[in-house]
């Protein structure tokens, strides 16, 4: 689980990694609205938003497999999309040898559809934008510098603290700790604790550090290349497929 | 325990619009407050603390025989760094999955920060203030109320996910069957959250008292003697929480013995319109099911609402109230 984060990037130089941040996050930010307000019964607007996502991920340089595995992340958040068309009301149909709700099935796919759509969006942003340049991003598409510097900094000490609580659960287990039930649970509920004070006590010192370095309240913004037209005209492209196809979506169905 | 990262698509869009426009209300007030609450230590210790609740969520502890669950952290995160800091925190957390990590769906931001960010931290903390006052006062009190607003967030939660489905539900499910299962469900998983918050509350107590925010209005010196009583506050907490699942659970054993089949032999006939344009999504026909039932969902769905918004509303309250009163002296208050 160390470093999850690090393994989110596609290590290659796609026309997508040189797009710039700000633009790429609000395209697909856009892109899943789009998604999302399509209406379920217009079944080709998906297939063209799911064409647009496979060529994206192709661009970006992902493997066949690769894009599966991450895609799968997805399945614990739509499990409950499984179970819709058994227990929802409404006009009965037979599929196989269940008889399940038509208008369940039709949430089934709904939810299914969109989750995935979504997932493969967010796995583009991923895959190609480096951490730094997504906080870079957040910051230019004007979300306020306390909540940008927050996540920069949740960033910078997140390895950190994730491989501290490895080391923990190494020391647990050498220790012969192999909890099976829940009221066994108290020396993870310690670790936690522990953690906590850690971290906090980290926050302090790295506030003092800053403090000795002449901070003043605020971070200083380092110039970086902001996006230009081109940027914007390939990255709203995106959306643009996903909304036009949700207005016709709604025209025709 | 997925449920809660809902992924696109899940309610409708106005639904969405409307959580978010609620979320980003809370959390500008929640971005003042906390300022006032860290003044310019607010960067780094929110960063790191969204770094911790972050990791935490990865910490794996045991169930039953093997299977695994692990904290969301929403309440025990209000508690220790203040409800307006820890909403901001697990916000930060939440946003940063779904943005990068696809837990979660962007389209879904509204509703999942508002379910997993503000009720539980806001709604968590209330909940920790009320039961502060009732229990022990010592270590032990203050455990067994981390442990029973944590748990009891938790199914907060999950009604808020409830009263929100009644408005904007994506499939026909009626109210009672999403509800009972939410709550039924996350009452469980309240049971887990709740114990490792206690116990993670405990171990900083023993450690560095003066960091629990939850306590730094009380006389610390009493609040960090170590006791032992923390077994009877347990059981306490464990009776309050059984009781209260009795009465939620009570309410549909009596009047739907089964909910499902019931539900089936109503809607049968009555096939739902195939329309589904916006508008018409607000008090969706599904959300309410037969007419025997649509009375009480809707009791329960306002009760339930009436509770949220009263819990939540006295989180927020006291957070104001904690950081005017901190402001011309920070003499202990009572609370």
């Amino acid at each position: 689980m160390a470093g999850a984060h690090r393994h989110l990037l596609v290590h290659a130089h796609s026309p997508i990694h040189a797009l710039a941040p700000e633009a790429k996050i609000a395209a697909t930010f856009l892109f899943v609205v789009g998604v999302a307000v399509t209406p379920r019964e217009a079944v080709w607007a998906f297939a063209v938003d799911g064409l647009v996502i496979l060529v994206l991920l192709a661009v970006a340089g992902y493997g066949l497999r690769q894009a599966l595995a991450r895609l799968a992340a997805v399945l614990p958040f739509i499990t409950f999309a499984f179970l819709v068309p058994f227990v929802s009301s409404g006009e009965r149909v037979d599929v196989l040898w269940f008889s399940v709700s038509r208008d369940g099935l039709w949430a089934a796919w709904n939810i299914i559809v969109k989750a995935v759509l979504g997932t493969g969006a967010s796995l583009v942003l991923a895959g190609t934008t480096p951490i730094p340049e997504v906080v870079r991003g957040l910051g230019r598409l004007r979300v306020p510098a306390v909540v940008v510097s927050i996540v920069s900094f949740m960033f910078r000490y997140l390895d950190l603290i994730v491989d501290e609580m490895g080391r923990m659960r190494t020391a647990m287990v050498s220790r012969a700790h192999d909890p099976r039930w829940l009221w066994q649970a108290k020396p993870i509920a310690s670790a936690a604790g522990a953690m906590f004070v850690r971290s906090y006590e980290r926050g302090e010192r790295v506030h003092a550090a800053m403090l000795a370095r002449g901070f003043s309240g605020t971070m200083p913004e380092l110039e970086h290349r902001r996006a230009g037209a081109r940027d914007w005209t390939w990255c709203l492209l995106v959306p643009v497929v996903s909304i036009s196809a949700a207005v016709a979506g709604f025209a025709l169905t | 325990m997925y449920a809660m990262h809902a992924p696109d698509g899940f309610l409708e869009p106005t639904v969405a619009l409307a959580t978010a426009v609620i979320s980003v209300v809370v959390l500008v007030f929640a971005l003042r407050q906390s300022r006032r609450d860290l003044q310019d230590k607010q960067l780094p210790l929110a960063g790191i603390a969204a770094a911790f609740i972050f990791a935490a969520q990865m910490f794996n502890f045991p169930v039953a025989s093997g299977t695994t669950g692990h904290l969301l952290g929403g309440a025990l995160a209000a508690i220790l760094l203040g409800p307006a800091t820890g909403s901001v925190v697990v916000t930060i957390v939440v946003v940063v999955q779904a943005l990068l990590f696809a837990d979660g769906g962007l389209s879904a931001l509204g509703y999942n920060v508002l379910n997993m960010a503000i009720v539980p931290a806001f709604g968590g903390y209330a909940l920790f203030l009320l039961f502060r006052r009732i229990m022990p006062k010592n270590s032990g009190g203050i455990v067994g109320a981390t442990g029973l607003a944590a748990a009891l967030s938790v199914v907060l939660s999950a009604m808020a996910f409830s009263i929100e489905w009644l408005f904007g539900a994506s499939a026909p499910i009626a109210f009672d069957d999403v509800f009972t299962a939410m709550v039924g469900v996350h009452l469980l998983i309240g049971i887990g959250e709740g114990l490792i918050s206690a116990l993670a509350i405990a171990a900083v107590l023993a450690s560095r008292p003066d960091l629990v925010y939850g306590i730094r209005d009380l006389d610390q010196a009493e609040y960090t003697a170590r006791t032992k009583v923390s077994t009877r506050t347990f059981v306490i907490g464990g009776v309050v929480t059984a009781l209260l699942f009795a009465v939620v659970v009570s309410q549909f054993a009596a009047d739907d013995p089964d909910g499902l089949e019931k539900v089936s032999i109503d809607e049968g006939f009555a096939d739902q319109a195939q329309d589904h344009a916006l508008g018409d999504s607000i008090f969706a026909d599904y959300a309410t099911s037969g007419i025997d039932n649509e009375s009480l969902s809707l009791a329960i769905a306002g009760a339930c609402g009436v509770v949220l918004t009263l819990v939540v509303g006295f989180g927020l309250f006291s957070a104001v109230r904690r950081g005017r009163q901190d402001e011309p002296d920070s003499s202990p208050a009572v609370v």
